[in-house]
C-alpha cells in the first residue's frame, strides 16, 4: 500500500515539478533492511555490523536523510541459520518493501540469500572479504576479493621483509571460503614455482578448539625450510589456535602466521603478548592514521557509548567489515541521490563509479562494471595491545578480480554481471 | 652480497679493536627509514659497539624507542632518554612510535646476541650462542672464533662450535661443508634440521649431499621420539579436558539420571565467574594478578553450584522420572542462561588471560615443549577426580548420594532426607561443571556459546564409560582423548572427529551399557 502511494506521489511530483526537488516535508520514509545474525555462532562478528548500519543511518538522518526522506531501519535476526537468511530476505523484500539490504557474513549465508534477491530484484550490500567466484547484478561486494587480500599477503611473505617463505601451511575451517581461497592460493604458489610437497593443506571443523596436533605438525613441517602459515580459520576457533601457538613457542620471527579472518574484534578475547609479530591482511585497520579514520573511530565510540553497546562502550574497536559496511551505506546514499530514486535498477546504474573518502585513508571507488570496490591492501603485524602495526601496503587501490585467474575456466568469464 | 661485504669490513674493524662512541646519526639510522638501511645500520653498530649500543638495541627490541624532530629517543616510564649520552631529556609531545617488522626484530635480536656473546652472565652467553646458531652468516665467523677463544665454559663452547658449523654449512669449501654436516648431526634440534634441510635443497655437490642426507637421517631418528611423545601428551591433555567436562555430568546424569542439557551452560557460568574474578583482581589487586586463578577456582565452583541448586529446587525436582520433560526443560534453561549471559556481558567472547606462570611451556626434549597451561589442567583434573572420588566414596554425603540413587524408598525409610540429598548432589555436579569451565577458560574461548561445544563430548564420555560409573568415565575420557589425537595426526582433524563418532556408535551398538556395566540389581 505504502509503496504504491509513494510511487504515485513520486510520479506526480516528477510530472509536475520536473523533478527538481522533492518536498522536504514528505512524511514517508525509505526503509533499509539489516540482515545480520544477532544470535548463534556468528553473532560474535555480525552484531557489530548491525550497529554500524544503525549508526550510519542516524548520521544520515541527522543531516536530513536521503531525497528529503528519513531512513527507517528494519532489523531482522537470521540467527546464524543459513536457510533462515533466505526467508528473512523474502520478508524484507516482499512484506517490508525495503529499498536496500545490508547483510550477511559467511559465504554460505550469502549463497542462500542470492536467489531470493535476484528473483525479487532486491539490492544487497555484502561487507565481508570472500572467495570470489560470484558476480550478481543485485549484489554490491564491499569486502575484498582474493586478489585484494589473499594474494598480496602471500606475496609479502615471499618477499625479503616478510621472511622469504619457501614452504606453506594452508590452514582453514572446513567450508567454502577457506577451501576456495586455498585452491586459488595453491594454484598461485605453484605458478611461483612452489612444489606440491612444500604445501600442506589442513582443515578443522567449525568451532574446533584443540589445536595441539595442528601446531605440532606445523612445527615439524617448518623444519623442512622457511615456513609461513596462511590461516583462514573462522571466528572464535582462532583464540585456542593462537593460544596454542604462543604456548608452543612458535615465534612470528620463525614461522609467521598470516590470517584473513582475524581482526581487532577477534583478538578481543586473546592475550596478544605471545602473538606479537603474527600478521593479518585487511583493507582497513583501526590503527591507520588518517583524518577520516579518526572521525570514524570517534563517531563509533560516541555511538557505542550513547547506545551502551556491550564491550564497545568501554573499549570501542573498529574493524575491516565495519568500514566496508560504512562505505557501502554511504555509497548507496550517494547513488540514490544521483538516481533521484530508490528504484533498484536506477540505483544499480548510479552505483557505477561512485567514490567515497574511506576511513582507510583512500578514495574508495565502486568499479564501473564489476560491483566490487577498488581497495588498498594493508598487511599488519599484531601488537601487544591487540592492535595492528601496518608494515606493508599497496601503493594505491587495487581493482577486484572476482573471477580469480588462478582457477581454471575463469579467463572466459566476463568481468561484469551476466544479466543486465 | 652487500651484507656479507659489510660484515666482512666490519669484522676487520673488530680486529683492529677501535671503539667508537654511538652517534646520533647512527641511532637515527637504526630507528627510522627503510628496513634494508636500518638492518645495515644495526649490523654496523654491532661491529664496534660502545657501551650504550646494547641499551639502545634492547630499547628497540622492547618497542621503547620514539622519533621526534629527527632524533631518536629511548622512552622508559614516560621519560625520554638520549641514547647517545644516557641523559634524561624532555619528551616532545609529537614523538612518534617506530615500527619494527619481523625481519627487523630478528636482526635486532641477533645483534643483541652478538653483543651478549662477550657478557659476564653464562646463561646469557648460552642463549646468545643458540640464537647465532639459528641465524648463520659468513661474516660472523671471526666473531665466533673470537668468542670461542675467550670462552671458558665447555657447554657454551660446544654450542659455539655448533654455531660455527652452521655458518660453515654455507662455506665454499666442500670438505668444510661435509665436516659441518657431521658436526650438526650430533645436535638433534629442530633448528639444525631446518639448517640441514635448507642446505640440501640448494646443494649441488653429490658427496656433500650424501653427507647432509646421512646427517638428516640421524636427526630424524632422534627427533621421532619427541614427536611420538608429543602426540601422546596431547592425547592425555585432551583426555584430561574431556574428563573435567564429563565428571560433573557423571554425577547429575550418571548417578542421578537427570538428562541435563544445561550442563554446558553451568560450565559457561564457571568460566564467566573466572572472568569476573580476573576483572576484580585487575582492578583491586593488580599486584597479585598472577594468583587470581586460586581465588577463581572456589568461586567458579560455588557460583555454578548455586545456580545448579536453584535449578534443582526450582525446576528439576518436579520432573524426576520424566526424562523427556527434563530434557526439554533443561534445554530451555540452557537457552535462558545463554541469553542472560549475553545480555550481561555481551555476545562477544571475553578475554581471560593466562597468568604468567601458565604461559609458555617446559622444554623436555629439543622438539617437545609441554605447555604449562595443559600441565596444570592435567594436574587439576586429577585433583578434582581424587576429590570427587573421596567425597562420593568416603564421606557421609557420598554414602547418602549412593544410597538415594540406588534405592530411594529404602534410603528414605532409613531417615535420609532424599530431597535435600538430591539438591546437594545436583549442586555438586554443577559445581564440578563450574570447575571445568574455570579450566576451559585457560585453553579456549569464553563466550555465551562455550557450553554448546562441549555438551556433546560430555555425554559421549559418560555414555561410553557406562552410566553410573565414575571409573568408566575416567577410562572413556582418556581413551577418547588419545584415540582422537592419534587419528588426527594421521587423518586430519575433520576425519578424526567423524571416525571417533563412528567408533562410538559401533561400540554402543555392541555394548549398550558402556565400558563398565553396573552389576547386579543395583541399577534402577
Amino acid at each position: 500500500m505504502q509503496r504504491r502511494y509513494s510511487l504515485k506521489a513520486l510520479a506526480a511530483v516528477a510530472t509536475l515539478a520536473g523533478l527538481s526537488a522533492l518536498p522536504a516535508h514528505a512524511q514517508d520514509t525509505i526503509k533499509v533492511g539489516i540482515l545480520h545474525s544477532l544470535s548463534g555462532t556468528m553473532a560474535i562478528s555480525e552484531t557489530v555490523l548491525k550497529d554500524t548500519v544503525l549508526m550510519a543511518i542516524d548520521e544520515i538522518n541527522a543531516k536530513g536523510g536521503v531525497l528529503g526522506k528519513k531512513l527507517e531501519p528494519v532489523v531482522v535476526d537470521p540467527a546464524s541459520n543459513w536457510p533462515l537468511f533466505a526467508e528473512k530476505t523474502k520478508q524484507l523484500l516482499g512484506q517490508d518493501k525495503v529499498s536496500v539490504i545490508f547483510g550477511c557474513w559467511t559465504s554460505v549465508s550469502r549463497k542462500s540469500v542470492l536467489p531470493v534477491v535476484e528473483e525479487m530484484n532486491g539490492l544487497l550490500f555484502y561487507p565481508v572479504q570472500y572467495e570470489g567466484e560470484e558476480l550478481s547484478k543485485n549484489v554490491f561486494y564491499t569486502g575484498a576479493a582474493p586478489n585484494q587480500q589473499a594474494i598480496p599477503a602471500v606475496d609479502y611473505l615471499m618477499s625479503k621483509d616478510g621472511g622469504g617463505a619457501k614452504r606453506w601451511v594452508l590452514l582453514g575451517t572446513d567450508y567454502v571460503y577457506p577451501r576456495t581461497t586455498n585452491k586459488i592460493l595453491r594454484a598461485y604458489l605453484k605458478s611461483k614455482g612452489v612444489k606440491d610437497s612444500d604445501i600442506d593443506e589442513k582443515y578443522t571443523p567449525f568451532g574446533h578448539s584443540d589445536y595441539q596436533t595442528i601446531v605440532a605438525d606445523i612445527k615439524k613441517f617448518s623444519q623442512g625450510g622457511k615456513t609461513a602459515v596462511v590461516s583462514t580459520i573462522n571466528g572464535d576457533s582462532n583464540v585456542p589456535f593462537y593460544k596454542e601457538l604462543g604456548n608452543a613457542g612458535l615465534k612470528a620471527k620463525d614461522v609467521p602466521v598470516v590470517a584473513f579472518s582475524v581482526g581487532e574484534e577477534e583478538l578481543r578475547g586473546v592475550d596478544t603478548k605471545p602473538l606479537v609479530g603474527h600478521l593479518a591482511a585487511w583493507n582497513y585497520f583501526q590503527s591507520i592514521k588518517s583524518p577520516e579514520n579518526t572521525a570514524f573511530i570517534k563517531k563509533w565510540s560516541d555511538y557505542a557509548k550513547a547506545k551502551g553497546i556491550a564491550g564497545h562502550k568501554d573499549k570501542p574497536l573498529t574493524n575491516d567489515p565495519m568500514e566496508a559496511t560504512y562505505i557501502g551505506i554511504n555509497m548507496w546514499k550517494q547513488a540514490v541521490e544521483k538516481a533521484k530514486s530508490t528504484d533498484v535498477d536506477k540505483v544499480i546504474a548510479a552505483m557505477a563509479g561512485q567514490t567515497f573518502k574511506a576511513p582507510s585513508g583512500i578514495v574508495s571507488k565502486m568499479d564501473e562494471k564489476n560491483h566490487h570496490l577498488h581497495k588498498s591492501v594493508f598487511i599488519g603485524e599484531i601488537k601487544a595491545d591487540g592492535q595492528f602495526n601496518v608494515v606493508w601496503k599497496t601503493p594505491g587501490p587495487v581493482k577486484a578480480k572476482p573471477w580469480s585467474p588462478y582457477i581454471e575456466g575463469n579467463d572466459k568469464k566476463k568481468d561484469e554481471p551476466e544479466k543486465k | 652480497m652487500l651484507r656479507c661485504l659489510l660484515a666482512l669490513w666490519a669484522s676487520l674493524l673488530l680486529m683492529a679493536g677501535s671503539a667508537h662512541a654511538l652517534t646520533a646519526e647512527q641511532v637515527l639510522a637504526m630507528a627510522a627509514g627503510d628496513t634494508d638501511d636500518r638492518v645495515a645500520a644495526v649490523q654496523q653498530a654491532v661491529i664496534d659497539p660502545s657501551e650504550r649500543t646494547a641499551a639502545f638495541l634492547q630499547a628497540l627490541a622492547d618497542d621503547a624507542v620514539k622519533v621526534a624532530g629527527g632524533k631518536a629517543l629511548i622512552v622508559r616510564d614516560d621519560k625520554g632518554i638520549d641514547p647517545v649520552t644516557g641523559a634524561e631529556v624532555p619528551l616532545p609531545a609529537d614523538a612518534e612510535d617506530i615500527i619494527n617488522n619481523n625481519r627487523m626484530r630478528g636482526e635486532i635480536d641477533t645483534a643483541l646476541a652478538g653483543l651478549a656473546l662477550f657478557g659476564k652472565d653464562e646463561a646469557q652467553r648460552m642463549a646468545a650462542a643458540k640464537a647465532l646458531t639459528k641465524e648463520p652468516e659468513a661474516g660472523r665467523l671471526p666473531l665466533l672464533d673470537k668468542a670461542l677463544a675467550q670462552e671458558t665454559s665447555d657447554k657454551i663452547k660446544a654450542q659455539l662450535q655448533l654455531a660455527r658449523a652452521a655458518t660453515l654449512l654455507g662455506s665454499d669449501d666442500a670438505s668444510q661443508r661435509i665436516a659441518a654436516a657431521q658436526a650438526l648431526s650430533a645436535s638433534a634440534t629442530p633448528d639444525t634440521r631446518l639448517l640441514l634441510n635448507e642446505r640440501v635443497a640448494v646443494e649441488e655437490d653429490a658427496k656433500v649431499k650424501a653427507a647432509l642426507q646421512a646427517a638428516l637421517r640421524t636427526l630424524d631418528d632422534q627427533l621421532a621420539w619427541g614427536e611420538r611423545l608429543g602426540a601422546a601428551f596431547s592425547g592425555i591433555s585432551l583426555g584430561s579436558i574431556l574428563l573435567l567436562v564429563a565428571l560433573g555430568l557423571a554425577i547429575t546424569y550418571g548417578l542421578m539420571g537427570v538428562i541435563n542439557m544445561a550442563h554446558g551452560e553451568l560450565m559457561m557460568i564457571g568460566a564467566y565467574a573466572t572472568y569476573v574474578v580476573q576483572g576484580v583482581f585487575q582492578k583491586f589487586f593488580p599486584g597479585a594478578f598472577d594468583w587470581y586463578l586460586v581465588a577463581a577456582v572456589p568461586l567458579a565452583f560455588l557460583t555454578s553450584a548455586l545456580v545448579g541448586a536453584v535449578l534443582e529446587r526450582g525446576v528439576l525436582r518436579f520432573l524426576y522420572g520424566r526424562p523427556l520433560e527434563t530434557l526439554l526443560a533443561t534445554w530451555g534453561i540452557s537457552l535462558v542462561l545463554m541469553q542472560l549471559v549475553r545480555s550481561l556481558f555481551g555476545a562477544q567472547n571475553v578475554g581471560v588471560e593466562n597468568p604468567a606462570w601458565m604461559s609458555g611451556g617446559v622444554q623436555v626434549l629439543s622438539n617437545l615443549t609441554l605447555p604449562y597451561n595443559r600441565l596444570v589442567i592435567i594436574g587439576f583434573a586429577i585433583a578434582v577426580l581424587l576429590g570427587m572420588g573421596y567425597l562420593i566414596g568416603r564421606t557421609r554425603l557420598g554414602l547418602f548420594v549412593r544410597g538415594v540413587t540406588q534405592n530411594r524408598p529404602i534410603a528414605s525409610c532409613m531417615g535420609v532426607n532424599t530431597a535435600r540429598i538430591d539438591t546437594m548432589a545436583f549442586a555438586l555436579g554443577s559445581g564440578i561443571a563450574g570447575l571445568a569451565g574455570c579450566a576451559l577458560s585457560q585453553v579456549g574461548n569464553v563466550g555465551p556459546d562455550l557450553g554448546q561445544s562441549y555438551i556433546v563430548d560430555a555425554f559421549m564420555v559418560v555414555v561410553l564409560g557406562g552410566v553410573g560409573q565414575l571409573a568408566g568415565t575416567v577410562y572413556a575420557a582418556l581413551g577418547l582423548g588419545i584415540l582422537n589425537k592419534f587419528l588426527e595426526g594421521w587423518a586430519g582433524a575433520v576425519l578424526a572427529k567423524i571416525a571417533v563418532l563412528v567408533f562410538i556408535i559401533i561400540f554402543i551398538q555392541k555394548r549398550p551399557q558402556g565400558i563398565f556395566a553396573v552389576k547386579g540389581r543395583t541399577a534402577d
